[in-house]
């Protein structure tokens, strides 16, 4: 793909976990790029390596885990060849995380104000009371509408969506270029979980951040992302702007899942289903198009050699041998 | 269609002890009376035979409290249940077992994985309802139980195994093989697919569907998720803070919401299709405490957009709007008011 604007480009990146009932294939060559200033929702079932892929851009990956290829290049310098200083001068500044569950997420025993503050004073060179004040000002920013009180509560004592925004303040408050979202309102209300995706969505566009959303809900990601990376398995099937991708569905899986997602005037009878399950990712055999098995217009060349990545439109790739 | 449930001013209270975590509860908290938390607050309702009745609403609004007491797992504080025309409030929950009803009326639980029993195989998990309410033995106790997977599409062969051997969808059918087995007139379902993929999840509703129509169970479907409910139920019913808001048939509460909170909880669905989205009405902030929630004004006044003085001053009662469509609201949208 090669984008030379790209702000995070992700090449070839293989990831394997090394459990005790055997080898877990966890990422296949995943490439995508994420350029300056864009949302872009990267979606799949569980198992399709979406959160394998953001921790491994973050460096949290589990010690079981091996990088076996690829590269990950965030404005023009490899990720995965930084040592530990390098990289933790990056990660946690310049690139932030908001978790799935911001109650387990954040220090159960540590009022919030000081989480934020202990953030902001690892990356940046403030004093305390500037970090008081930045914490303060983050809060107001996520739109607490108490915040010298907040800061002093934990997080027991705040709500999930509370929580959230006390996650996305943390995240934040250290003016990142790049923000991983990882199912960040996953288990909250859809009146919370809209309030939650406009206050990232507002505050990205505030300070210029780029965002790559996470998310099983391809509803959440057509709303709020500029472009789509559909995974499954740990292979990307299908890229593509937002529109494009929900107009003119490429791979059968992306299709399908599009099919499967309840809407608002569809009847049950409409509603499809994706037929099998993700495969087990501990096999020797698997296929090389890993949707394989579930494809209703698998091939014989599907079983035969690497499946390539082709470019059917502006911005649109799709990784499969009978496209749609 | 007879009426198979009546539900009328159900309560349930749960007496708090303002001892702990006193400076978190509010400011009233120098009064000396016993608190109680509202959880569900005078609810009424009723299922038809075979009819689908959805029950939607932010989490911390009562819902689960409300299934279960219709599942007759929790004691109510007061009003009235009746089943086939019996009265089974006052019934208390341990002692249902031995009612006769109590094969009537079956739960699906929201976690497949934490609800069943990890050393129950999916034959046992199965069968317990039927040793223990019909007293089934032997052969027939194994062609109910093959039956009843038979129902919900799980191998046979499958049967044998337990739950951590098993994947969410086969554990969510076991879950409803489990309540289906002995021939319940009424189902509840709590959060039967949200915890599975949407592919999965397609494949639960489809299975849900296709079983009420074949056997004639009214389901009382419990979700978050609004675009499942509509694709499922006959009537919804949209809870706040303990009571019920809003009430109607599914497809005109979802076209012609005339509460503004099941206005707010419809526009924050995503949706795939542009041309869907409308207009957000944002609902921010946070429900009021359910403990000792003031009585004389409209509960849902603080984060309404449209709320007016005469919401703070008293409590909207439940009206007819249209023919089956009942709302909670001083001014519901688009009667009297733009």
């Amino acid at each position: 793909m090669g984008n030379a604007q790209a702000l995070l480009a992700i090449d070839n990146l293989s990831v394997e976990f090394r459990t005790r009932t055997g080898l877990v294939r966890a990422l296949d060559r995943v490439s995508f790029d994420v350029s300056a200033g864009e949302i872009i929702g990267v979606v799949g079932e569980s198992g399709s390596g979406k959160s394998v892929t953001a921790y491994t851009i973050a460096g949290i990956l589990d010690p079981s885990a091996h990088i076996t290829s690829g590269r990950i290049d965030f404005q023009s310098r490899d990720l995965l060849k930084l040592g530990g200083r390098a990289r933790r001068q990056i990660c946690g500044r310049q690139l932030s995380v908001i978790f799935q569950h911001p109650r387990i997420a954040l220090n159960q025993i540590r009022p919030v104000g000081l989480q934020i503050e202990d953030v902001v004073r690892a990356h940046t060179s403030l004093t305390r009371a500037e970090a008081q004040r930045r914490a303060f000002d983050m809060l107001e920013a996520v739109k607490i509408a108490d915040p010298q009180h907040c800061m002093q509560l934990y997080p027991f004592q705040l709500s999930g969506g509370m929580c959230q925004r006390i996650m996305i303040a943390m995240a934040l408050s250290c003016n990142p270029r790049l923000l991983l979202a990882d199912e960040p309102t996953t288990g909250l209300d859809v009146t919370t979980q809209a309030v939650i995706m406009d206050l990232i969505q507002e505050l990205g566009k505030k300070l210029g951040m780029t965002a790559i959303l996470i998310t099983h809900d391809l509803a959440l990601a057509a709303e709020r992302c500029d472009r789509i990376v559909v995974m499954h398995a740990g292979q990307v099937m299908e890229i593509a702007p937002t529109a494009e991708l929900f107009r003119n569905p490429m791979h059968p899986y992306t299709r399908r899942l599009g099919a499967a997602t309840p809407g608002p005037v569809s009847d049950i009878s409409e509603l499809d289903i994706v037929p099998g399950s993700v495969p087990d990712l501990r096999r020797q055999n698997l296929p090389p198009c890993r949707y394989a098995e579930r494809c209703e217009r698998r091939i014989k060349e599907c079983d035969i050699g690497p499946v390539p990545r082709v470019a059917v439109g502006r911005d649109h790739f799709v990784a499969c041998k009978r496209a749609l | 269609m007879s009426s198979l449930l009546e539900v009328s001013d159900l309560k349930k209270f749960y007496k708090v002890d303002r001892s702990l975590g006193r400076e978190k509860i509010g400011s009233d908290n120098r009064r000396s009376r016993a608190s109680f938390l509202h959880a569900v607050d005078g609810v009424s309702f009723s299922v038809s035979e075979s009819e689908a009745v959805g029950l939607v609403g932010e989490s911390g609004c009562g819902k689960s409290t409300l299934s279960r007491l219709l599942a007759k797992l929790l004691d109510a504080t007061s009003g009235s249940v009746r089943f086939c025309g019996d009265e089974i409030g006052p019934i208390a929950a341990d002692s249902f077992t031995e009612n006769p009803y109590r094969s009537n009326i079956q739960m699906v639980f929201q976690d497949p994985i934490d609800s069943l029993n990890p050393r129950f195989s999916a034959f046992d998990v199965i069968a317990d309802p039927l040793r223990r309410l019909k007293h089934t033995k032997g052969q027939m106790l194994d062609s109910h139980v093959e039956a009843a997977a038979r129902a919900v599409g799980l191998p046979g062969e499958l049967l044998s195994r337990f739950p951590h051997q098993l994947s969410g969808g086969q554990l969510a059918r076991i879950g409803i093989a489990r309540a289906i087995s002995v021939n319940p007139k009424l189902l509840i379902l709590d959060e039967p697919t949200s915890s599975l993929d949407v592919s999965i999840q397609a494949i639960i509703l489809k299975l849900l569907d296709g079983l009420r129509r074949q056997t004639k169970i009214a389901y009382f479907f419990v979700s978050h998720d609004l675009n499942v409910v509509r694709l499922i139920c006959d009537r919804v019913l949209v809870m706040y803070l303990g009571i019920v808001v809003e009430a109607g048939p599914a497809d005109i509460i979802f076209r012609i919401p005339h509460h503004p909170y099941t206005k707010a909880l419809i526009s924050a669905i995503p949706q795939i299709d542009p041309e869907l989205r409308e207009i957000k009405l944002r609902v921010d902030g946070e429900p009021l405490s359910p403990i000792d929630v003031p009585q004389d004004r409209c509960r849902f006044a603080e984060r309404c957009p449209f709320v007016a003085s005469k919401c703070r001053l008293e409590r909207p009662p439940m009206r007819e709007v249209e023919p089956a469509h009942w709302v909670a609201c001083h001014f519901p949208l688009g009667i009297g008011r733009d």
